[in-house]
């Protein structure tokens, strides 16, 4: 009895399930799938229950990352005595004798800087560490330009470019740089340091490629190790090498999707002073079809007839440069640097580029000293000459006459690397160090001798693998800037005083003996 | 009384002629007001102060015409002399540039009340309006897709140049990659990016621009618009092309010309770099400092100077893109913790230091945590007492970059630390900029000085970067000497209560009228949420129709449906600025949308007579109100009546 009152209420309750499931919109293809798999055989539908099950069991089971395989599973007390334990080096290494040394030789000016500046200990010397190569520091109209914008805008714009700190000057000074260029725009950035170092990435992305000169300074380098590309280089103004290197990667690349490859390059080095031959390079580039990025910071407003940089040198139309970037901190006498090319690879650079995005824009003085600076070149291209000719006869006085050093920039750049003679460097069997040490007792000597020249500064070696193949060491060398400020005697006499300075270090008992070979 | 209040003489004083000669009658107290009312004027009239004393009388001017001449005789009556029309105008360029101050009320001392900090609780709009976010971007995603479709095949092709290869050269940039900025970011372009002139102080004169072609270009129409600036971070209000620090600055360059034209380490240390280096070092409250010439590069350009391969850098979510590219630069592992959230810190740490560096397990050689004293995007605030308690534990090294806090926050204006009250010396690094408050450009780092000496020889913006410009430096110099007190006395510590004032003042009219508002109260940077897209560039048009500019920001600077405007408080605006503000606000919200706050982070009725935040508790529980959030949604009289007076308390 009451199993069958059980056996009805299944059964009518089974009945109604049927209903109610047979209502659900594709329940009927889901029966006739179980139907036509069932086949007379159970297995097969218990096997294909089991595997349903597991997908769905898989599906739903908490996703582990591949990364902690290696992961040590400690207890709180554990963790808490390692903690204990765990003791970190100090934050910044104390600073070697060297570098303190070094530190303490730093040399302080007492107002303006100029051809002559007057240092802390009191002493005026001829200046010829700085990049004021056309004294445009000391120009009354341009101080009275900027003055006349400080009264009218203030000092700081307070704000991204993106942010209302688009000011009319930063545009006009926009038009200015690429009018003068001629090139179709231009974008300004607030340091000129960090402007390729931003404007690398902004283009080469993972997967591209970039070709680069193992001479180039280290804003490109920090650039190229942000951008996260793969990275070739190519010896030091060897355009044979550069040949052989695009050639190769041409062929690798044969049959794969297309991806963007550049040269990274300078227009004068940095770090040795001397000159690209850009017309060779854009042959190459034509031929294997990369663009280039060519950094004229140290050559823009320096070389050509009027200061436009490398194109104007070497008579190539600026528009087959993609992109030229450019310094306006060094003879300009301003502040911030530029990158100039193609609208849209410019428009690209305003939303994309982490430097202009995301730093506040270039004062408007010095928006309006650079736009100056730019206007003195153009009109009075014999500023230019001068200083030439100033570097003529200071090379005069330093490269064939002294018996220790030789000179590797280019004869037009107005900074002087003067590295020793490879065969002093031989013949004494220097090491780096030993001509880091030499090279700073010749400042020091030059110094003591009323003129100021520097010592060329390298950063610090980067600890990123793939840029580690690409060090390229950097020679120990003396920096001589010359500035159109001085007169003819008084480059003369400078010239002078740095040969006597280094003849007089470099034939110092102490220093001949030791390093004379123990024989 | 501060010394300046005495000094000033034949200041031109504008509009308060009116309610002054009410006072002129009566003695003494009143006059005492209205010296307070007059020479509170003085402070902001940024103008070196004439030294030599003279007495505090009341300024009188016998009509209500809108400028009185001051005088400083003894006489009880006062000759009007109706100011010349230069003289007008050049106080009504004063004032564009730092508004001023209509009494001394609306002032306030910026000051953390101690304990730990208290996360900003963050309300949630209702479904309707996420749901409608999401749905806006997939309409903008599907039409940008369907238009990137037909363009390319039938459109102009020079809009396509850069995205498709042409001569064998790979496409400039991918067009996938771009697709945001094309199609969801060009819609409100004309939004980013005015293009602006003058000084961007109280008011920012916009060069008015359309564009014919949906944002593609512009033109310019040779018309300008001078509008309300809560866009500039002039915290401070040192944005001024007249005053104290102006005038340090055309001295300066006078004396030192336009620039040092060279590296640091070359010839570009002068005695001026020095002692900018030197003052900046006191102000932070520690040993050594030194600056650069691009805030951005100083970040970029110490994190590899201070860790290595084999060092964990723990950064929070949200910090600045500098320390991103610093970070990556330095080759030391980096990890992010969520976002000001100390108990995801200390988890991170714990694992960090137990488990060692990947794979190998060897120790860490240090780790670093990088956070931010005020979040640009959040408005919130650093839990400084809360990191540092877990710094004691762990040993970690902390480095703080208060880009947008040195100078906005603290009663004397020196940052987290100041805020906080804790002492500098507890932070490893503290890291700035001068760009922001000190209407400079550049940035610092202070820390111990052989830290600073250190990262003198290894810092590469050091070797080789360029040195700050003497107008730059000598701007640093002029706004840290105001700040301090050491430059027209009294008017450094006044603008750091304006802009305490203005924000709290803002912050809680905003909150009461509905608006949701993220971050803490003392912060300069209110975000209002906005949410839906397409009400990113309408608020942006209705508040320039309304004469007010504003930033917006949306996704990728934040997650992609809290898009929001972010309104940047500054001392040079006053409370008619706020209540400007705030009408439009009152207005644009109405219109689109935007007042769905539920009330559980502030903006509630005000408790009733004789009840005080202490006895809220017991109040609520008596009258049946615990649990009970009445969504705000004020009056704008009441919000502004109330105002000033509620600034002062406990937000609420």
């Amino acid at each position: 009895m009451d199993l069958h009152e059980v056996q009805s209420h299944l059964h009518e309750w089974l009945q109604e399930a049927a209903v109610a499931f047979q209502k659900v919109p594709g329940s009927a293809v889901l029966i006739r799938y179980v139907r036509s798999s069932y086949q007379n055989d159970p297995v097969r539908s218990a096997i294909e229950l089991v595997l349903f099950i597991f997908f769905i069991r898989y599906l739903l089971s908490p996703s582990y990352s591949t990364s902690k395989q290696n992961y040590v599973k400690f207890t709180e007390a554990e963790i808490d005595e390692l903690v204990e334990e765990w003791t970190p080096e100090p934050l910044v290494a104390a600073p070697t004798a060297q570098a303190e040394a070094d530190l303490e030789k730093v040399p302080v000016i007492v107002g303006p800087t100029g051809p002559k500046s007057r240092l802390a200990n009191g002493k005026t010397v001829t200046n010829l560490a700085s990049y004021n190569f056309y004294n445009f520091n000391a120009n009354e109209q341009i101080k009275e330009k900027a003055i006349q914008t400080l009264r009218v805008y203030g000092v700081g714009p307070c704000g991204p470019p993106n942010f209302y700190a688009t000011q009319d000057v930063h545009m006009k000074l926009e038009a200015d740089i690429a009018s003068y260029l001629g090139t179709e725009g231009c974008i300004i950035y607030a340091h000129a340091f960090s402007t390729i170092t931003s404007v690398i990435p902004t283009f080469c992305k993972r997967g591209d490629i970039i070709v680069a000169d193992r001479g180039v300074n280290y804003s490109i380098r920090r650039g190229i190790e942000v951008s996260r590309s793969t990275i070739k280089w190519y010896n030091h103004n060897d355009l044979e090498d550069l040949e052989r290197v695009m050639r190769k990667i041409v062929q690798e690349q044969a049959g794969k999707k297309l991806t963007r490859r550049f040269i990274v390059t300078e227009g004068l080095f940095e770090m040795t002073g001397d000159m690209n031959d850009l017309p060779k390079l854009l042959e190459l580039k034509e031929k294997y079809k990369f663009r280039i990025i060519l950094d004229e910071s140290s050559s823009f407003g320096v070389l050509g007839r009027t200061g436009r940089g490398l194109t104007e040198a070497q008579n190539v139309d600026p528009t087959q440069v993609d992109m030229i970037v450019g310094s306006l901190a060094g003879p300009l006498c301003a502040g911030g640097g530029f990158c100039a090319g193609s609208r849209a690879m410019v428009e690209h650079q305003r939303i994309t580029s982490t430097a202009y995005t995301f730093s506040a824009a270039l004062p408007a003085m010095l928006a309006v000293t650079a736009s100056e600076s730019l206007n003195l070149l153009q009109s009075n291209p014999e500023i230019l000459q001068q200083c030439r000719e100033n570097i003529r006869l200071m090379r005069a006085q330093l490269d064939p006459r002294s018996d220790w050093v030789t000179c590797t920039s280019a004869p037009e750049n107005p900074v002087m690397i003067l590295v020793l003679k490879p065969e002093v460097v031989k013949a004494r069997r220097l090491s780096i160090e030993d001509q880091e040490r030499l090279l700073q007792e010749c400042v020091d000597e030059a110094l003591a001798n009323g003129v100021l020249i520097t010592k060329l500064k390298c950063a610090p070696v980067s600890n990123h693998t793939s840029i580690k193949d690409g060090v390229w060491t950097v020679t120990p060398a003396l920096k001589v800037c010359v500035s159109s400020g001085l007169s003819k005697k008084d480059v003369e006499k400078a010239g002078v005083t740095i040969r006597h300075a280094v003849t007089k270090v470099m034939t110092r008992k102490t220093n001949n003996k030791l390093n004379l070979p123990a024989a | 009384m501060p010394q300046s209040e005495k000094a000033g003489e034949r200041r031109p004083s504008q509009s308060k002629g009116n309610r002054l000669a009410g006072f002129f009658s009566s003695k003494s107290k009143e006059q005492q007001a209205a010296s307070a009312l007059q020479t509170s004027q003085l402070h902001q009239t940024p103008s070196p102060l004439v030294p030599g004393p003279s007495p505090p009388l009341p300024t009188i001017s016998l009509s209500a015409a809108t400028t009185g001449e001051l005088q400083s005789d003894e006489a009880p009556t006062t000759l009007f002399e109706p100011p010349s029309a230069d003289e007008a105008r050049s106080q009504e360029r004063r004032d564009a540039e730092f508004g001023p101050l209509l009494s001394r009320s609306h002032l306030y001392v910026s000051a953390h009340k101690g304990g730990s900090l208290d996360p900003p609780i963050e309300d949630e709009p209702p479904y309707y309006y996420v749901l409608t976010t999401y749905l806006s971007y997939l309409f903008l995603i599907f039409f940008g897709h369907a238009k990137d479709f037909f363009a390319k095949r039938f459109g102009a092709k020079k809009n396509y140049q850069t995205f498709t290869a042409s001569n064998g050269f790979a496409p400039l940039c991918d067009d996938f990659d771009s697709f945001y900025i094309r199609r969801l970011k060009m819609r409100l372009d004309d939004c980013f990016a005015r293009p602006t002139t003058g000084v961007p102080g109280r008011y920012v004169t916009l060069i008015d621009r359309k564009s014919e072609n949906y944002n593609r270009s512009y033109k310019f129409t040779g018309t300008y618009t001078q509008t309300l600036n809560v866009s500039s971070y002039n915290y401070l209000g040192f944005a001024q092309s007249e005053g104290p620090c102006a005038d340090a600055v055309e001295e300066c360059v006078r004396k030192y010309g336009l620039s040092f034209a060279s590296p640091r380490l070359d010839s570009g240390t002068s005695d001026l770099v020095q002692e900018v280096e030197r003052e900046v070092a006191q102000f932070v409250g520690k040993p050594a400092a030194m600056v650069f010439s691009m805030g951005f590069v100083t970040n970029s350009g110490t994190f590899p100077a201070l860790v290595s391969k084999g060092c964990l850098i723990l950064s929070d979510e949200l910090n600045h893109a500098s320390i991103r590219v610093g970070a990556r630069l330095s080759g030391a592992v980096i990890r992010s913790f969520k976002h000001n959230n100390m108990a995801d810190l200390e988890e991170k740490l714990r694992e960090a230091i137990s488990q060692g560096q990947p794979r190998t397990h060897r120790p860490w050689k240090k780790i670093l945590v990088a956070v931010e004293g005020l979040y640009s995007m959040e408005g919130t605030l650093v839990d400084l007492p809360g990191i540092l308690a877990l710094k004691k534990k762990y040993k970690f090294f902390l480095y703080v970059d208060e880009a947008h806090s040195i100078g906005a926050l603290g009663p004397r204006g020196r940052g987290v630390c100041d805020y906080f009250g804790i002492d500098p010396a507890e932070v490893d690094i503290l890291m700035g900029t001068l760009t922001k408050s000190f209407g400079a450009n550049g940035g610092y780092v202070a820390a111990e000085k052989h830290i600073i000496d250190g990262l003198r020889m290894t810092n590469a913006a050091m070797l080789l970067g360029e040195s700050p410009t003497p107008s730059v430096l000598m701007q640093i110099l002029a706004a840290l000497r105001v700040i301090t007190g050491e430059m027209a006395p009294g008017q450094g510590e006044e603008r750091l209560q304006r802009l305490a004032f203005n924000s709290r003042y803002l912050r809680l009219g905003l909150k009461r009228l509905g608006f949701i508002v993220y971050g803490h109260d003392d912060s300069p940077i209110i975000p209002i949420l906005l949410y839906n897209p397409g009400k990113m560039s309408a608020f942006s048009h209705e508040m320039l129709k309304r004469k007010i500019s504003v930033v917006i920001v949306g996704y990728p600077a934040t997650p992609l449906i809290t898009s929001r405007v972010r309104l940047c408080i500054s001392a040079a605006h006053n409370k008619e600025d706020m209540d400007r503000i705030l009408t439009a606000c009152d207005e644009i919200g109405d219109i689109l949308q935007l007042k769905f706050s539920t009330g559980i982070a502030g903006g509630q009725e005000p408790l009733p007579e004789g009840v005080t935040a202490d006895t809220e508790k017991e109040w609520r529980r008596a009258n049946g109100l615990e649990g009970v959030v009445k969504p705000p949604r004020w009056r704008l009289e009441d919000v502004i009546a109330r105002g000033v007076q509620d600034t002062k308390e406990p937000l609420r």
